[in-house]
This record gives C-alpha cells, sequence and structure tokens, in this order.
C-alpha cells in the first residue's frame, strides 16, 4: 500500500485509517455501554482507582510515619490524634494500612503483567504450532497447575529467601497456566481462520501473525481473567507474608501487620481489624470490576 | 482414555522432578540443618554425606529418592532424627481429612439448596442476599476470618478455645473458616449451572407437559445441573492443601498444612518434598477420576 503513486496513496491511508478508528471506536464504545450497565463493576473501578490514588499518595496521605515508633503508646486504642490506634510494637495503624496498599497493589499489578506475558506466550506458541510443541508446553502447563498453588507459592519464597521481589517473581511464575490454557484454545480455532490465512498468504511470517493477529484477539479474555485474578494474587500476598514468608517487617503490608495482630491479639485486638477490611474491600473490587469487563468484553462468558 | 492416563503420568514425572529440583535450589544444604550449630569435622561431614547418599550426582540421588518414594518410602525427617516421614504423615493427615470432609459436608449442604434457590427464584430478595453473600464471601481472607471469629468467640464471649484440637468444640471455628469460601464457591456455581439447565429445551418440554414447576425442577434440573457441581467439588477436594495450611496453623492443628509450615520453617527437606509431591500426586489422580466420572454418568462427553 505504501508503494501505491504519492497522490493517491495519502488519501487512500487517509480513508483506511478513518475506517479503523470508527470501527474500533465503535466496539470500544458498546464494551463501554455494556460495561456501564453493570453498577457493581462500575463501582468496583471507581474504588480501585482510589485505591491507586492511595497508594500513591501514601506519603501525603498517611497522617504519620508507617515505620516511626512510639513506645510510650504501645497499642494504644483509637483517638482523635489516630483514627486506627497503634500496633503493639507502637506505630500509627492508619498510616500502616494507607502504605500497605502500595504492597498489595504493586503485587497484584507486577505479578499479573509476568504471568500474562508468560501464559500468552506459551499459550500463543502451543497453539500456533500444534504438534510437539504444543503436547511439551501443555504438559509443563498442566504440571504446574497440579501443585496446590500456596504450597508451591511457599516452598518457593521459603527457597529464594522471603521478601518483596521474591513474592512478586514467584507469584508471577507460577499462575500463568490460567492464561496459557484459554489463549492455546483461542489460538488453535483462530488458526482456521480466513483472516490469519490471509496474513500468511501475504507473507507474514509466524511470529508476525501471532503478535500482529493472535494475540489482540485473544486480549479480551486475557484481560477479565486478569482482572479476577488479582484478587486471588492479593490474598495469596497476603497469606505469605500472614505466614512470615512474604513481605518482611518493617515494610507496611496488610498480610504481615495480620500476622503482627495476630502475636498481640489477646491484649490488642483492634489491630486486626483495619488490615483485613483493606485486603476484603481491595478484593471485592477487583472481582467485581473482573464481572463487569467480562459481561463487556467476552460476551461468550456472560452468565 | 488410555492417553489420558499416559499425560497423567508424564505430569507426575514432571512434578517429581519439580519437586526435587527446586529444594536444589535451596541456599542451605540438609547438611547444615542437621549438625546445626555443633562443631564437626570435614570427615564427620563427609560420613554424613555417604550415609544419606548426598555425596552422589543429583540426579542418582533423584533416581534414589523417587524409588524410594514409589515403595511408599518417604525417607526420615532429618530435623526430628528417625521418625519416619510416613509416619509424620499418617498422623497428619487423619486430622486435615477428618477437619476438611465436615467443612466439606457442611458447605455442600448449604451451598447447594441455596444456589438452586437462589437460580430458580432469579432475581427474587433471595438471590440477591445470595449472590451477594457469596460475592464476600470468596473475597474474604481465611487469615483474617480466623482472626475475627477468635476476637468474637474465644477473646468477647469466651465460648470457644482459640487453639488446640482436644475437644468438639476446638472444631467449630477450623470447619467455620474452611467452610465458608467453599459454600460460597459453590453456591455460585450451582446457581449458574441450574440457570443454564433451566434454558434447556427439555425443561420446556417438561413444562409444557404440564408438569408443576416443583417437579420439573426436582426431577429434571437438579439432576443435570448437579454434575458440574460434582465434577468442582472433587477437584476442590484435591486442593484442600492450600485452605488447610493457613487454618491449621492459626488454630495450631497438628494436620498436614502445620507440618508442611513447620518444616518449612526448619528446612526439614525430606518432609517438603514429601508433602509437596504428594499433594500434586493427589491433584492429578483427582482430575483424571472427575473426567473419568464424567464420561461415565454423561455419555455425552467422550474423553478424547
Amino acid at each position: 500500500m505504501a508503494t501505491t503513486q504519492p497522490e493517491t496513496s495519502a488519501l487512500s491511508r487517509a480513508t483506511v485509517f478513518d475506517d479503523r478508528q470508527t470501527q474500533r471506536r465503535s466496539e470500544l464504545s458498546r464494551s463501554w455501554r455494556r460495561f456501564k450497565r453493570y453498577r457493581p463493576g462500575v463501582a468496583g473501578g471507581i474504588v480501585i482507582i482510589l485505591l491507586v490514588i492511595m497508594a500513591v499518595f501514601a506519603p501525603i496521605l498517611a497522617p504519620y510515619s508507617p515505620t516511626e515508633v512510639n513506645t510510650r503508646r504501645l497499642g494504644e486504642g483509637p483517638s482523635w490524634s489516630h483514627p486506627l490506634g497503634f500496633d503493639g510494637i507502637g506505630r500509627d495503624i492508619l498510616s500502616r494500612t494507607i502504605y500497605g496498599a502500595r504492597v498489595a497493589l504493586m503485587v497484584g499489578i507486577i505479578s499479573t503483567v509476568i504471568a500474562i506475558t508468560i501464559g500468552v506466550l506459551v499459550g500463543a506458541t502451543a497453539g500456533y504450532f500444534g504438534g510437539w510443541v504444543d503436547s511439551l508446553l501443555s504438559r509443563i502447563t498442566d504440571t504446574l497447575m497440579a501443585f496446590p498453588l500456596l504450597v508451591l507459592l511457599v516452598t518457593l519464597a521459603a527457597v529464594f529467601s522471603p521478601s518483596l521481589k521474591t513474592v512478586i517473581v514467584v507469584i508471577g511464575v507460577t499462575v500463568w497456566a490460567s492464561y496459557a490454557r484459554i489463549v492455546r484454545a483461542d489460538v488453535l480455532s483462530l488458526r482456521e481462520r480466513d483472516f490469519v490465512m490471509a496474513a500468511r498468504a501475504a507473507g507474514a511470517n509466524d511470529i508476525r501473525i501471532i503478535l500482529r493477529h493472535v494475540v489482540p484477539n485473544v486480549l479480551g479474555p486475557v484481560i477479565v481473567i486478569a482482572t479476577l485474578g488479582i484478587g486471588g494474587i492479593i490474598i495469596l500476598e497476603a497469606a505469605l507474608s500472614f505466614l512470615g514468608l512474604g513481605v518482611q517487617p518493617p515494610t507496611p503490608s496488610w498480610g504481615g501487620d495480620l500476622s503482627s495482630a495476630r502475636q498481640f491479639i489477646r491484649i490488642y485486638p483492634h489491630m486486626a481489624i483495619a488490615p483485613g477490611m483493606m485486603i476484603v474491600i481491595t478484593v471485592l473490587a477487583f472481582n467485581l470490576l473482573g464481572d463487569g469487563l467480562r459481561d463487556a468484553l467476552d460476551p461468550r462468558q456472560r452468565e | 482414555m488410555i492417553r489420558r492416563l499416559l499425560q497423567g503420568i508424564v505430569v507426575i514425572f514432571f512434578v517429581s522432578i519439580a519437586t526435587f529440583g527446586i529444594l536444589q535450589l535451596a541456599p542451605g544444604s540438609p547438611i547444615d540443618v542437621m549438625v546445626g550449630e555443633a562443631q564437626v569435622t570435614q570427615e564427620q561431614i563427609a560420613l554424613i554425606e555417604a550415609k544419606w547418599g548426598l555425596d552422589k550426582p543429583w540426579y542418582v540421588q533423584y533416581f534414589r529418592w523417587m524409588g524410594n518414594m514409589l515403595k511408599g518410602d518417604f525417607g526420615q525427617s532429618i530435623v526430628r532424627t528417625g521418625v519416619p516421614v510416613s509416619t509424620m504423615l499418617r498422623d497428619a493427615a487423619s486430622v486435615t481429612i477428618r477437619l476438611n470432609l465436615i467443612a466439606l459436608v457442611i458447605s455442600t449442604a448449604i451451598a447447594v439448596p441455596v444456589g438452586i434457590i437462589a437460580a430458580v427464584k432469579r432475581n427474587s430478595l433471595f438471590d440477591y442476599v445470595a449472590s451477594i453473600g457469596s460475592t464476600i464471601g470468596i473475597a474474604l481472607p481465611s487469615f483474617w476470618i480466623s482472626l475475627m471469629l477468635i476476637i468474637l468467640f474465644s477473646l468477647k464471649l469466651g465460648w470457644l478455645p482459640a487453639s488446640g484440637s482436644q475437644s468438639w468444640k476446638n472444631y467449630i471455628m477450623p470447619v467455620m473458616v474452611l467452610a465458608l469460601q467453599e459454600t460460597a464457591l459453590v453456591a455460585r456455581l450451582a446457581r449458574g449451572s441450574t440457570l443454564e439447565i433451566l434454558r434447556q429445551d427439555f425443561v420446556t418440554t417438561a413444562r409444557s407437559k404440564g408438569l408443576m414447576e416443583r417437579v420439573v425442577v426436582s426431577r429434571h434440573v437438579v439432576r443435570n445441573a448437579m454434575l458440574p457441581v460434582v465434577t468442582v467439588i472433587g477437584l476442590r477436594l484435591a486442593f484442600l492443601m492450600s485452605g488447610t495450611i493457613i487454618v491449621e496453623t492459626i488454630f495450631a492443628w497438628p494436620g498436614v498444612g502445620r507440618l508442611f509450615i513447620d518444616s518449612i520453617f526448619r528446612l526439614d527437606y525430606q518432609v517438603i518434598q514429601a508433602i509437596v509431591l504428594l499433594s500434586s500426586i493427589i491433584v492429578v489422580v483427582m482430575n483424571i477420576l472427575t473426567d473419568l466420572a464424567y464420561a461415565y454418568i454423561d455419555p455425552r462427553i467422550r474423553v478424547r
């Protein structure tokens, strides 16, 4: 198309461009309309935006430092200046809870990005090439799915010594199996479709076909599973930190703070409330947003 | 069908290599754990290495380990010297299975009827309450609910013990926590699958025959809708290890989950390897069994 005469090329390119633009916009706006109809999904989206703001602006929003210790006010209950009170080592619970959003969202999002990258690559490769490549990759995917997730995560976290980075990587490299499966199935059916045939006939190589034609087509379901999966990942991260195998103190994290709340539960039960509520709200928000996106982007899976 | 079994065997082989490999990557060696703080000479270390076969290359160690596992010999704990891992596992497993079976029975008994009623009375108040309940139930982390229950029932009301496993009262909170998430998930699934069946042609036929709605539901809908539900319950059973780790740790139950976490912190390699391998094999076997059961119950599905 680019090699046609100069006079017509600008015009034809503009037409093609315009055409695509309208098509894409109408598809998007249809999805957006469908999404808006599901109120809980919209509410989930708004809560997530607020949580992101809370995480990004934690230093401004938090009234005190999350790690500053006030030994004279150990475990003190709520007061006007400290609305959620102090924890067992004398730190402000409100400030720690605000900062905790950082770990939760960071692990949720980065791990998911890692998992999507691996899962889409593995699934697309397996589905596109078929044969022994497919068999091998599918068995590897099955193997990953055979491990009870928390058992595998606990073992890996312990082996690679627990830290924020370990948690992110370990979760990322263990939860990609569901992406690989759905992408593989979609690619298997896409492979035979006309536009992929056409691209191949036009001389596009395999990598180009996968990246330009196959991957964009499976993006909808992937976004849906990713959103629904983030909630689960946040719970897993909190569970690891709760067991002492995740984010290490004194870094504020909801799971880690619940772990220290457990140690003080008999004397300072108020420590256990706020971090847990935040986990529930965050997970709920992602799950509702995921339900809404599923209705909007992936009509096949609608209830 | 035979292909399915072969795939299962391949997966178990991969799982065993991965399990073995992960612990080879661990920073410390089992020797460090065994020796601890004691002063030992190089010769003594060599002696221990020879005794446990740690001086051999990794693949020799792998095949020896795998061979023993196949014979049902899981080795001995390197921390609690002399205790066979199989004994530790057997004692712990009976506790874990008991706890989870009770939770499973209770959650199924609640979730299945709730899901069916919610679907039949779609958009009713009951449906809304059930939907909201299950949505929240799925989002509740088990470790937080456990702490909340302890605060309420043990600390404020003083009705239930917070830890231990001596009396029937010790069962209540762990079972509640294990059953909660299960109930939320299964109710959601039962509702979805009932809704799907209600849309099928044979249900319309049954209704047009003049059957009472109650008969239609109990005779035609429920039976068909429960198929996927049974499958999922079977699969969840295979994954009970994940839920049980948290609950047994918090409520101090001497089950497999607690044994696993204790072994992780003590780097008790033999125990960790055995639990990881066995729990994964259970998943693979349950997967194959549910596929088989599915094919047996529903002749429309041929297992490829």
